[in-house]
């Protein structure tokens, strides 16, 4: 049996039954979700495992080199402590690891997020406007006009009104502009992904049917 | 006037922040020594010390190189533990004069030196430097961080007590939001289901808390109104929390028995399977409105489009820059980037929300006033350099380290 040619065409019998929601829902593709959604989920099981669950806990808690680090106890009680939600009785547990990974992950992401979202960006901003071409000083003006604007219309201390208003407007016509930008450089990028869709079923599968009947080279 | 007392107390903390953070800057390197032109130069002045300011395991080499000499094709940096045992930890380009070796265990000492190779050869060896590895507490780099968040936190629990004794903390309208009420009144009027989305991040991610904010009081509205609501999750644990808050959201609508655990499922961890699945829900169940609030990636604009194909009502909402773009275009209401966070208070009305959200606007306020200064004082100090120094400093107050 030829592998490849296996491969081939289920690349492009599951990509034909996806392209059939074009369509109308179908069969077809019901099929191809399903397939898509079960195996992704049982190949994430596998992945969290194999990356996660062994590296990350239990070859810490039992090094190569041997011995038992009790410390890696602690996780292993919170991650049963979700399976606790399967029982009635004791489902309240799952709280408890639940509210860990709430608290840890805004409190990790916080300094990040900070760092990079907004004290950087202040940062990148504070510059002299006034130099080089005068394009360069358009664009920069454009620059801090449009951050000083966009912050004032994500402040939701004061309405909308008057001159704070119409600074705000500025800030959501650049942000707008930005989008509208960043919208046909993300469909420019999708385009490609369909173009080597059809490139895969022209050039890869189509060949392969005059083959497989024995017609031609 | 209060905005302004806050703004000055910011600065003068975090003036003592950055000057604080400033003390971390590594020594300068010294002078080089000479040596006979008719051997391979070697690593002088070889100083071992513990990293400063880390979490351990980490020791800090730095050296000189002979100038004169014959120079070598490659350095060794060796090592020897309490042991005895030597070992070569890495091989390095001629004129690197640092290394930082992460491969220490805390409180042992170990004795350095570095070899110079020469066609293969060890032909020459520097002196010992002995460093032990420990881990700090503090690093200092980021004090300023500290101070700045501190002082967030303190705004943000004054507007909660003010908010809890009575005060009217004002936020202004947010389109979008006012329609959740109506999108989920005409699910009702039409009998099909709310579908919330949200998003295929995990719980570490601070949209993916926002957006389960807003399913509690999504979940209450739904259980007032009696209408069936879905939520397709892609991570187990979302689900799980998911479950909880819409279950919280039933019982404060006094309607636990309408709570349906198996309408809020895991799907698959898979970004496109995920995409799959919840396209396949929007196709077969029909419904009348759409939820996407959260972290979204590329499948945004499958998910907006097919929730626009079945004609339902669409808010969305999330904080990635490259995604609003396809929300604003398929969606009835977008909530751009930091709206997500403050529709969860907007909806709820809670002091302890409110208050946060008015401690983002203080800092907010903050950095506003210190771009506007910054950029005066860097245009202007072009021309009049006592300016540029101010806004030298303003750049400094911003910088962690």
């Amino acid at each position: 049996m030829n592998w490849e040619i296996l491969g081939i065409w289920l690349g492009a019998l599951v990509t034909l039954c996806l392209y059939s929601f074009l369509y109308r829902d179908n069969p077809f593709y019901k099929f191809a979700e399903h397939l898509f959604v079960g195996m992704s989920a049982g190949y994430w099981v596998i992945y969290t495992i194999e990356n996660v669950l062994i590296p990350n806990w239990w070859l810490k808690m039992f090094p190569a080199e041997g011995g038992f680090n009790w410390v890696w106890l602690i996780p292993g009680i919170f991650a049963l402590f979700m399976l606790a939600r399967i029982v009635p009785k004791i489902a309240g547990l799952s709280r408890l690891s639940l509210g860990m990974i709430v608290g840890v992950g805004a409190g990790l992401s916080m300094v990040s997020f900070f760092q990079t979202n907004a004290m950087a960006q202040v940062k990148g901003t504070i510059f002299s406007v006034a130099t080089g071409s005068a394009w360069d000083v358009f664009s920069s003006l454009v620059l801090v006009v449009g951050v000083v604007s966009g912050l004032v219309y994500f402040f939701f201390s004061k309405a909308h009104t008057g001159l704070f208003g119409k600074t705000a407007n500025v800030g959501i016509t650049i942000l707008m502009v930005a989008f509208g930008a960043s919208f046909g450089y993300t469909i420019m990028a999708r385009i490609s992904l369909l173009i080597g869709r059809c490139q895969f079923l022209l050039e890869d599968w189509l060949p392969t049917i005059p083959r497989l009947l024995g017609i031609g080279g | 006037m209060k905005n302004f007392s806050v703004f000055t107390v910011f600065l003068l903390l975090f003036t003592v922040g950055s000057s604080l953070a400033e003390s971390t800057d590594l020594p300068e390197s010294v002078v080089t020594e000479a040596a006979e032109e008719s051997r391979v130069s070697k690593v002088v002045d070889l100083e071992a010390s513990d990293t400063p300011e880390d979490a351990g395991g980490s020791v800090s080499l730095t050296w000189l190189m002979e100038i004169d000499g014959i120079v070598p094709d490659s350095l060794g940096v060796m090592r020897s533990d309490p042991s005895g045992e030597e070992v070569l930890i890495t091989t390095l380009p001629w004129g690197t004069l640092m290394y930082n070796d992460q491969s220490v265990a805390n409180g042992t000492e170990y004795s350095y030196w570095i070899v110079s190779y020469l066609g293969g050869n060890i032909e020459a060896a520097s002196d010992r430097a002995e460093a032990v590895s420990s881990a700090q507490w503090i690093y200092r780099g980021r004090i300023g961080m500290l101070i700045l968040l501190s002082l967030m936190a303190a705004i943000i629990i004054y507007y909660i007590e003010s908010g809890k004794k009575g005060k009217k903390l004002y936020i202004r309208e947010i389109a979008g939001l006012a329609a959740v009420e109506d999108a989920v009144g005409r699910a009702t009027e039409m009998g099909k289901p709310v579908l919330y989305v949200p998003g295929i991040a995990d719980m570490d991610d601070i949209q993916t808390i926002a957006s389960i904010v807003i399913l509690g009081r999504v979940a209450r509205k739904t259980a007032e109104y009696g209408t069936s609501l879905l939520v397709p999750t892609s991570r187990s644990i979302v689900m799980s929390v998911a479950q909880e808050v819409v279950k919280e959201g039933y019982i404060q609508a006094g309607r636990p028995d309408a709570y349906n655990k198996e309408n809020i499922q895991y799907l698959t961890d898979d970004q496109f399977g995920y995409a799959a699945g919840v396209d396949g829900i929007m196709i077969r169940e029909k419904p009348a409105a759409i939820f996407l609030l959260g972290t979204f990636y590329a499948e945004s604009l499958i998910l907006a489009e097919t929730g626009r194909s079945v004609g339902a009502i669409q808010i969305a909402g999330t904080a990635m820059p490259s995604q609003i773009p396809f929300f604003v275009a398929a969606c009835d209401y977008t909530l751009i980037g930091e709206e997500l966070f403050a529709a969860s208070a907007y909806l709820s009305r809670e002091p302890k929300l409110l208050g946060s959200l008015k401690g983002q606007d203080a800092a907010k306020l903050f950095f506003m006033i210190l771009i506007v200064v910054g950029v005066i004082a860097a245009t202007v100090g072009d021309y009049w350099s006592p300016l540029k120094s101010v806004a030298e400093f303003l750049r400094r107050l911003v910088t962690v380290n």
